[in-house]
């Protein structure tokens, strides 16, 4: 059995970022376990500009910013191994891993930081009813094939769902020489940034259909079209709306699920609203010294904000193997964080006063768009902030900053709520 | 005089940003939050650029394809002949972050480079 | 000239290949399809049923009973999963449970063991996600789930091994009688054999038809099934029907041998033989009925959707046996449920018909046994890291929700009648069958595909035929 104080799983955004952090922080012993042949996670499928502003001041694409990571990682000597599949990991963290050269292995680890990112809603999941031929692929998927492999899904699209995804490769389908017909998108809002709407679909003339759904596919072999409808307000298609169009590839882009199936293994608390685990104010889950950040703790839109959030994750990691691997003691009661009216989470979801560094970030999404608003932060019946927002909409998470030194002011604390309160 | 309403997509705020013209000329832009903002808006409505990203292949490589960019934003008219002269083009490994792989595409002045690095086989 | 030629490459064709290469004869199986066990057969709630639903006296109450009977040996020597789980026949109605009792008498007629029925509370204790309206249920010990691609494909592999030659990718477009045999004309030339069994499913009438005056019909029966996640697989420990009506056995509610859930059928007459697509009402419809036995569905939790055709002759009854006017042409027509269940049974049925016209001699050289694809899930973590060391292949995860290995798609390729397209290598390991449903593993098992049957990835298919995954490369057409 291998011996290191912490392992991360996963060697995507969150994880380079944690390590990177965790190092920082003093921690010799450290590595990260990633199933692909390369670190850097999704980003390196990702080229398309637009990461990095916050972090590094500048706008870079997918595998620049990984390379920054991949680069510091280098430079602070983080052991990593490359094509592993960890397999298991056990309550008193014993971490079981598989790889071609050494075989089946395990680790056992002081500390833990889950890592392993998020996978994309499949069509069975979405039920849209037709044949199951050749040509419809999670948006992911044909990005790999498109960015990585150099090759073409299709050539005429139509892509299911506005997540962000789904309008980068509308844009990337496009550039490499494909006709994309239209995005629909179930809800009466798209799931993706403002900006990629402007421009993927707006630059390229690709039509956005708000509140529509694919309602039959055709083609037994390989898709030849696909039926869209109009849905009422409760998702239903409305008869009398369905339209045709000729196409060899529906690309869906649905929505991201964490990846928790080693979590619930290691028998971590999973919050059903995110599927990702619940954590407190230093990112730690149900089971002492077991951490998590980025998109398996719950989707994000911005990288930069996984890169924050993992580097808390690896502080918090070192400060509790610096500890003994124990929780450090307090003297004030902990917190709950509550969601109120269209919050739908917060992560985290409890803190306690002693344990949290200077400052802490919760953020959370809203289950609806609302116009001209205030994100207010109450202590017990307090409104403590408020922040005018013009829009707050589910396609972009929200975040509150919250001060140690203003929360030692209420030492009898009980909750913390979040609402989104009428301007 | 003319308002158009833009959404800038210098960041993923994504703000809303007017611009009042009479003609060609700009009275003013509003809206915006940063400064990068009114930059987008004035380009956008007189001369709108994008950054192209894109991927070339590669031989002898540890895997068969580099993602590219633009170095800066080209005219938004170029954008598929920019795509169009990157067909052909083919790069032998090593390639690292930042590589010329084209000068002056479509005559823009502007380079394409490498975004990541590819390690020969 | 073959001896024999089988048409199909379903269930019953491929048990009845298995079983008549115990004789020694020149045997060939075509099938339309790229693979074997791309029809009707990988398409069904994958049950073995205990045989109290068919006619008394009928051949499929027969063979139900019988084929439940030899699953397990059946299963162990070709090495396919199959589970005695039990199954229930739930009664939500008071009024409704002579129903229970006529069934439990049919059963009793056709020699079905252990049959006995419980009343409400024994129900909710062997079951506790019935609903609440479960008034008493018909419990079968002796129903059982078992994976329908493993049992075809073991089948196949088995027959492959003692000689039966497999001609995939081959469409029988007509059928002639000549002197002391027949003429199959074929999208890939002409075949000459003996005998035919015409195991062909829901074209089994249109052969049939061609070489008999005395003509049949089968109605493709639609049946749409969802199937949950894992996570939902213990929702019900046993397999749950409601009453049959005059459709059939009506929607049940089945852990499967893998461990996911599944709920379906519909039944839809319909006349195209292709007509695999799901409709929105059957899906709603599978919905609202399971819900009436079992208690909290995960819906939710559904990660795929799907339909197959049932081959339902009008009669409702297997035919199975030499065609009156066409000496040497033997049907296998009309197996739909309980056909999966029976088809071990239909298998030694068509050997015995088959080889008593023939004259055969037995095939001394017959291998009874078959390995399936080694799962090291399976194996103690000594055993596994002990074959990483030897076969690096099998520690490599290609198919991460289902933790399938490199190592298990090369068996899967390499093995007889082996893997050609995705769905062939997922119907043999799992690989993309599991809740992100191969959009992570399908770039990668391509990859292993094209390298190891010496095609560009441009060759790989979804499914065969014209189900290319890859249209060219990037900029081709720009």
């Amino acid at each position: 059995m291998l011996n290191y104080d912490l392992v991360i799983v996963g060697g995507g955004p969150a994880g380079l970022a944690a390590a990177a952090s965790a190092r920082k922080n003093g921690l010799e012993s450290i590595i990260i376990l990633e199933r692909d042949h390369e670190l850097g996670g999704i980003l390196n499928q990702c080229i398309h500009n637009g990461f990095g502003l916050h972090t590094f001041k500048e706008e870079l694409t997918g595998p620049e910013y990984a390379g920054r990571f991949i680069d510091e990682v280098a430079d602070l000597k983080i052991e990593y191994k490359l094509n592993t599949m960890v397999m298991d990991i056990s309550e008193n963290k014993v971490v079981t891993a598989m790889n071609r050269e050494d075989g089946l292995f395990e680790i056992q680890a002081k500390a833990v930081i889950l890592a392993m990112g998020c996978r994309e809603r499949p069509r069975g999941a979405l039920n849209i009813p037709g044949y199951r031929p050749a040509g419809i692929y999670s948006a992911g998927t044909a990005q790999r094939l498109v960015n990585i492999e150099g090759f073409m899904p299709g050539r005429e699209v139509v892509i299911l769902g506005s997540g962000d995804i789904g309008l980068i490769m509308a844009r990337r389908m496009t550039l490499e020489g494909a006709k994309v017909k239209v995005v629909a998108e179930l809800m009466p809002f798209s799931g993706g940034l403002k900006r990629n709407i402007v421009q993927c679909l707006d630059d390229f003339g690709i039509p956005l259909k708000l509140s529509h759904t694919v309602i039959d596919i055709d083609g037994k072999e390989r898709v030849k079209g696909i039926t869209l409808a109009e849905v009422d307000s409760t998702g239903k298609p409305i008869p009398g709306t369905e339209e045709h169009y000729d196409c060899d590839t529906l690309l869906l882009s649905c929505g991201l699920i964490p990846e928790n199936e080693l979590s619930r293994g290691i028998g971590v608390d999973i919050e059903p609203v995110t599927n990702g685990p619940v954590v407190n104010e230093s990112l730690e889950t149900s089971v002492p010294g077991v951490f998590a950040c980025g998109n398996v703790l719950h989707v994000h839109d911005l990288v930069d904000f996984v890169s924050e959030e993992a580097a808390a994750a690896g502080r918090n990691a070192a400060k509790y193997i610096r500890n003994g691997s124990k929780e450090p003691e307090t003297t004030h009661e902990t917190v709950a964080l509550c969601p109120q009216g269209i919050v739908r989470y917060t992560v985290p979801k409890t803190l306690n006063v002693d344990r949290m560094d200077d400052e802490i970030t919760v953020r959370f999404r809203v289950g609806a768009v609302q116009k001209n608003c205030y994100v207010s932060t109450y202590f017990d019946d307090e409104r403590v902030m408020r922040r005018r927002r013009p829009v707050v909409a589910p396609g972009e998470m929200e975040e509150v900053k919250l001060k140690k030194e203003q929360l030692l002011k209420y030492p009898d604390l009980k909750q913390i709520i979040f609402k989104v309160e009428e301007a | 005089m003319e308002k158009r309403e833009l959404t800038c997509i210098g960041c993923p705020l994504g703000c809303t940003v007017t611009v009042e013209m009479e003609g060609t000329e700009i009275l003013r832009v509003t809206g915006h939050t940063c400064k990068r903002g009114e930059e987008y808006a004035r380009k956008e409505v007189t001369n709108p650029t994008r950054i192209v990203t894109s991927i070339v292949r590669v031989n002898g490589g540890k895997i068969p394809m580099v993602s590219v960019k633009t170095k800066s934003d080209i005219p938004k008219s170029k954008i598929f002949d920019c795509a169009k002269a990157l067909q052909s083009i083919q790069v032998e490994a090593p390639v690292h972050i930042g590589d010329v792989i084209m000068e002056n595409v479509v005559g823009t002045g502007v380079s394409i480079v490498a975004t990541k690095n590819v390690e020969a086989l | 000239m073959y001896d024999i030629i089988i048409i199909g490459g379903g269930v019953a064709g491929c048990a009845a290949a298995r079983e008549l290469s115990r004789y020694k004869a020149n045997i060939c199986l075509v099938e339309k399809e790229e693979d074997v066990c791309a029809g009707t057969s990988k398409a069904n709630s994958a049950i073995a049923h205990a045989g109290y639903d068919a006619e008394p006296g009928s051949l499929m109450a027969k063979l139900n009973v019988q084929g439940n009977q030899m699953m397990d040996a059946v299963a162990g020597e070709l090495d396919f999963p199959f589970e005695r789980i039990g199954s229930m026949v739930v009664c939500i109605h008071e009024e409704d449970i002579y129903k229970l009792e006529e069934l439990l008498e049919r059963g009793k007629k056709n020699g079905v063991k252990d049959l006995r029925i419980v009343d409400a509370k024994e129900a909710h204790e062997l079951e506790p996600n019935l609903t609440e309206q479960v008034v008493a249920a018909l419990y079968a010990p002796t129903g059982g789930i078992v994976c329908p691609f493993g049992m075809t494909i073991a089948f196949a592999e088995n027959a492959a091994v003692n000689g039966v030659e497999f001609k995939l990718n081959t469409e029988v477009e007509n059928i002639q009688k000549i002197d002391g045999g027949y003429v199959l004309t074929t999208n890939q030339g002409i075949l000459e054999t003996k005998v035919v069994v015409n195991a062909a499913g829901v074209y089994a009438d249109r052969f049939h038809n061609m070489v008999s005056e005395e003509k049949i019909h089968i109605t493709p029966r639609r049946g749409d099934y969802c199937l949950l996640d894992k996570t939902a697989g213990n929702h019900v420990s046993h397999t749950i029907f409601p009453l049959p009506d005059q459709f059939g056995k009506g929607v049940l509610v089945t852990p499967t041998v893998h461990g996911n859930l599944l709920v379906g059928p519909t039944a839809i007459d319909i006349e195209d033989k292709e007509a695999t697509a799901t409709t929105r009402e059957g899906l709603d419809f599978l919905t609202g009925k399971a819900g009436e036995a079992v208690a909290d569905l995960p819906m939710r939790q559904v990660i795929t959707s799907f339909a197959g055709l049932r081959a339902h002759e009008d009669h409702h009854e297997f035919i199975i046996g030499e065609v009156k006017d066409a000496k040497g042409f033997v049907d296998v027509a009309g197996i739909e449920s309980p056909g999966l269940t029976s088809a071990p049974a239909i298998g030694v049925m068509v050997a015995d018909i088959v080889s008593g016209m023939m004259g055969l001699a037995e095939n001394p050289d017959f291998i009874g046994t078959r390995r399936g694809i080694l799962n090291p899930s399976e194996l103690s973590k000594e055993e596994r890291a002990k074959l990483i060391e030897v076969k690096p292949e099998y520690g490599n995860i290609i198919c991460r929700c289902e933790m399938i290995t490199e190592g298990e798609i090369l068996d899967a390729i390499h093995r007889p009648v082996g893997a050609r397209s995705l769905d062939g290598v997922k119907r043999r390991t799992r690989a993309g069958m599991g809740r992100c449903q191969a959009g992570f593993c399908s770039p990668r098992t391509m990859e292993i595909l094209a390298r190891e049957l010496h095609v560009s990835m441009a060759d790989i298919t979804k499914s065969g035929g014209d189900s290319k995954l890859i249209v060219g490369t990037v900029k081709d057409r720009l």
